[in-house]
């Protein structure tokens, strides 16, 4: 059979040698080129108004960042009519009530989203990814709601019993000016621990949606090769699952991190803002960037408003950071980028 | 009656049986798979897959009803505590303690993890759900107060003041602005949105990447710096004045990164071979787009936009500064402040008068209802993977392929006595192959 090569004909060989390879680009329709072009310039009109929102900022917050300048990051007071002004304070609140928001919400959805694509089966599970989809577009404005009437009152308890008995771990303790132990209830109030409490329920339907996505893609093949080696099901889990989900927990947690950090009306209603650092997340008073923003932009000089482009440039700059930063995790992982 | 298996020699009216019976027994090549003999087999009794036992479930149960009797005895004796939150803690620390040594006593090191983490992981969905279900629950138990009064959805708080009772005034402003609001942003959002998922799906190239980088950026903005760009950009320099139609741009720059990345991920399922298929046929890029790439992930991208919208009628910070607040109904989306539920909300709320949080609650408990609605809608929808039919769509396509066949076969039947049938060949009657529109 390997006797048979296709020899080409001779006069196929005499065609002179300058034609070269056969041009296959077609040549488009005209509908095609309009079709083209209205694509294009859709993608184009959608660039340019998120690099609008992007250039406006900075152009308008370069300003203050001028006048400021290192110093914004470093002043806790905010006062941009006389020009002492700077994030400093805001951007610790902002943080602080994200961290005690990843500290409850990762163990909920990690724990949430196990149950759901490893333990539950059936009509159950259904059940469950709609209710936890559906949380994700409730508005914020609820999840304020409840932080205000019901969580602030009914968590003064949990925050004073925490402030006794582990007062003696710095962030824990709730202390006066004078350094002496408060204990009255108006003391833990209006806390970066509420916020965070009530921004943690807001962010974790978004995470246990991407941590479970992934885990429901480990392969069937490697459980069922755990579970013939005899493994219990949480043998299974720990040696498949969480290494194949990695990529998924670890984005699914900045993704709930980028939201924390943006969050504006759940803080604004509940917290008191302050502008100092305040290390104590259980006492009264924090401060967030976004409701700076909320409290500030109505009484604002042109130079204000310059000053709180800086801060939402600031805080635009730090999501931008990790939402890249976990999409390039969660795309390297196995389980890839699939959302 | 013809069976191709040799498994049935009892059947007796069987005419044809393709292997000869001796290869049944013994096999005399190797290579050919033979099905065993089942006669006089009497089937098992079902086996029970179950892993649940009852020593199990008194398992949890005991453990349950252990961790509750010990809270309640540190709590009501033993030490100073108080407080129902404090009592569910110790009670849950308890149950799994108590959990763990009755596992201990029938089973092993792993199997004990095995049974706590199962615990644990099922309190974590119980924490979390329980929670969830109970913020949405409790807002519309506080909202109920103002639900049922028929003014609360037809009148405006225009002539009302914070100390008139619950049966004056009402929300109807306020539903209006978010219906024009979202209506604008909509009209925004969906053709571009739309459009440039189908540039970045069937036009592509370093551009399209581009694009797709900056919109993924774009989800991170946080919305109230979406507020602030609209409020410095169009109301401080342009138009001088809250309106509708600031707030329905700053929904816009929220819902845009929003739309076009799940109708991104949306395009991204439409088969492969569905697209081949249609250039194979000759078809331009746009009609492929138009016939075919969009009539299949339809559903897809109904059920983006909606759940698009559901977040942009949420967002209440970009609202907060650009559309102004106001307590009268104002249908101009250009002229003059025009309020939102989510705003509305807001304002209500702030008051300290417990008649205008009664009505805060309604909002809110309206704001959610319509949240609820669009997502049931957006399910029933969606939910179907691309060129997944409904009974209905699928019917439609059987007539329509039934509607070629009969205009073809009309077309042979006019032709063929012209001479022109040259290997056409026609069949009686073709059968029409509507499943392959799956």
């Amino acid at each position: 059979m390997s006797a048979v090569t296709f020899t080409p004909r001779a006069d196929v060989r005499s065609t002179p040698p300058a034609s070269g390879p056969r041009r296959i680009a077609p040549r488009a329709h005209i509908a095609d080129r309009i079709f083209q072009s209205v694509a294009v310039s859709a993608g184009a009109v959608t660039v340019s108004i998120m690099l609008a929102v992007g250039l406006f900022l900075s152009l308008r917050a370069k300003d203050a960042l001028v006048v400021a300048g290192p110093s914004f990051l470093f002043e806790q007071a905010w006062s941009p009519e006389t020009g002492v002004f700077g994030i400093a304070a805001v951007l610790f609140g902002t943080v602080s009530i994200a961290l005690v928001a990843m500290s409850v919400s990762v163990p909920l959805a990690l724990g949430t989203s196990l149950l759901i694509s490893e333990v539950l089966r059936g009509r159950l599970q259904r059940t469950l990814i709609s209710i936890v989809d559906l949380m994700a577009a409730v508005p914020s404005v609820v999840f304020g709601l409840w932080g205000v009437f019901f969580l602030q009152a009914g968590i003064i308890p949990v925050s004073q019993w925490i402030s006794t008995y582990f007062g003696w771990i710095p962030i824990f303790a709730v202390t006066g000016a004078d350094g002496a132990r408060l204990t009255e209830a108006s003391a833990v109030t209006s806390s970066a621990f509420i916020a965070g409490l009530v921004v943690a329920l807001m962010v974790v339907p978004t995470q246990t949606s991407v941590m479970r996505e992934a885990f429901s893609q480990a392969p069937v093949g490697e459980r069922e090769g755990a579970l013939a080696l005899g493994s219990t099901r949480f043998g299974m889990i720990r040696a498949v699952v969480l290494p194949f989900g990695r990529g998924g927990i670890i984005g699914g947690t900045m993704l709930g991190l980028g939201r924390a950090l943006g969050e504006t009306i759940a803080v604004y209603m509940i917290i008191s803002p302050i502008f100092t650092i305040n290390w104590e997340v259980l006492k009264t008073g924090s401060n967030s960037v976004s409701a700076l923003i909320a409290l500030r932009y109505g009484e604002s000089s042109d130079f204000g408003l310059s000053a709180l482009m800086a801060a939402g440039l600031v805080l635009f700059l730090v999501t931008l950071v990790i939402n890249f930063t976990a999409s390039s995790i969660v795309a390297r992982s196995r389980s890839g980028a699939s959302s | 009656m013809t069976t191709l298996l040799p498994g049935a020699p009892d059947r007796t009216e069987t005419t044809e049986v393709i292997a000869p019976a001796a290869t049944r027994i013994a096999p005399t090549r190797t290579g050919i798979t033979v099905i065993p003999l089942r006669d006089g087999v009497a089937p098992a009794e079902r086996r029970a897959l179950s892993t649940v036992t009852t020593s199990s479930v008194f398992d949890v149960v005991g453990a349950l009803a252990g961790g509750a009797a010990l809270a309640t005895l540190l709590f009501g004796w033993f030490a100073p505590l108080t407080g129902v939150v404090g009592w569910l803690l110790v009670a849950f620390v308890s149950f799994l303690l108590i959990y763990t040594v009755l596992a201990s006593f029938t089973s092993t090191r792993e199997e004990i993890l095995d049974r706590v983490v199962t615990v644990l992981l099922g309190s974590a969905g119980t924490i979390l759900i329980a929670a969830l279900v109970f913020v949405v629950a409790f807002t519309i138990i506080r909202g109920s107060e103002a639900l049922p009064h028929i003014n609360f959805f037809l009148q405006t708080m225009e002539t009302t003041g914070p100390l008139d009772p619950i049966d004056s005034g009402g929300i109807a402003h306020a539903v209006v602005g978010t219906l024009i609001q979202i209506s604008i942003a909509l009209a925004i959002t969906i053709p571009l949105g739309v459009t440039t998922a189908v540039f970045l799906n069937e036009v592509g190239g370093p551009f399209a990447r581009f694009v797709r980088t900056v919109s993924d950026a774009m989800t991170a903005l946080p919305s109230i710096v979406a507020g602030l760009f609209v409020y410095a950009a169009v109301i401080s320099l342009i138009t001088h004045q809250r309106s509708g139609f600031a707030a329905s741009l700053a929904i816009t720059v929220m819902m845009l990164p929003i739309v076009i990345r799940a109708s991104d991920v949306v395009l991204r399922l439409v088969p492969g071979n569905l697209r081949e298929a249609a250039y194979a046929l000759g078809t331009s890029r746009w009609r492929t787009v138009w016939h075919v790439v969009l009539p299949t992930s339809r559903s897809g991208l109904v059920t983006a936009v909606i759940l698009g919208t559901a977040r942009g009628i949420g967002e209440t910070s970009p609202v907060l500064l650009t559309s102004g607040v106001t307590a009268v109904m104002n249908i101009n989306p250009f002229q003059g402040p025009m309020i939102s539920l989510p705003l509305q909300v807001f304002t209500f709320i702030k008051s300290p008068e417990p008649g205008m949080i009664a009505r805060g609650f309604g909002t809110a408990a309206v704001l959610i209802l319509l949240v609820l609605l669009l997502f049931v809608i957006a399910r029933t929808i969606g939910g179907r993977g691309p060129g997944q039919l409904t009974e209905r769509q699928l019917m439609h396509a059987r007539a329509e392929s039934m509607a070629d066949v009969a205009r073809m076969s009309a077309r042979r039947a006019t032709l063929s006595p012209l001479g022109h049938d040259r290997g056409l060949a026609v069949p009686p009657e073709p059968a029409p192959e509507t499943e392959d529109i799956k």
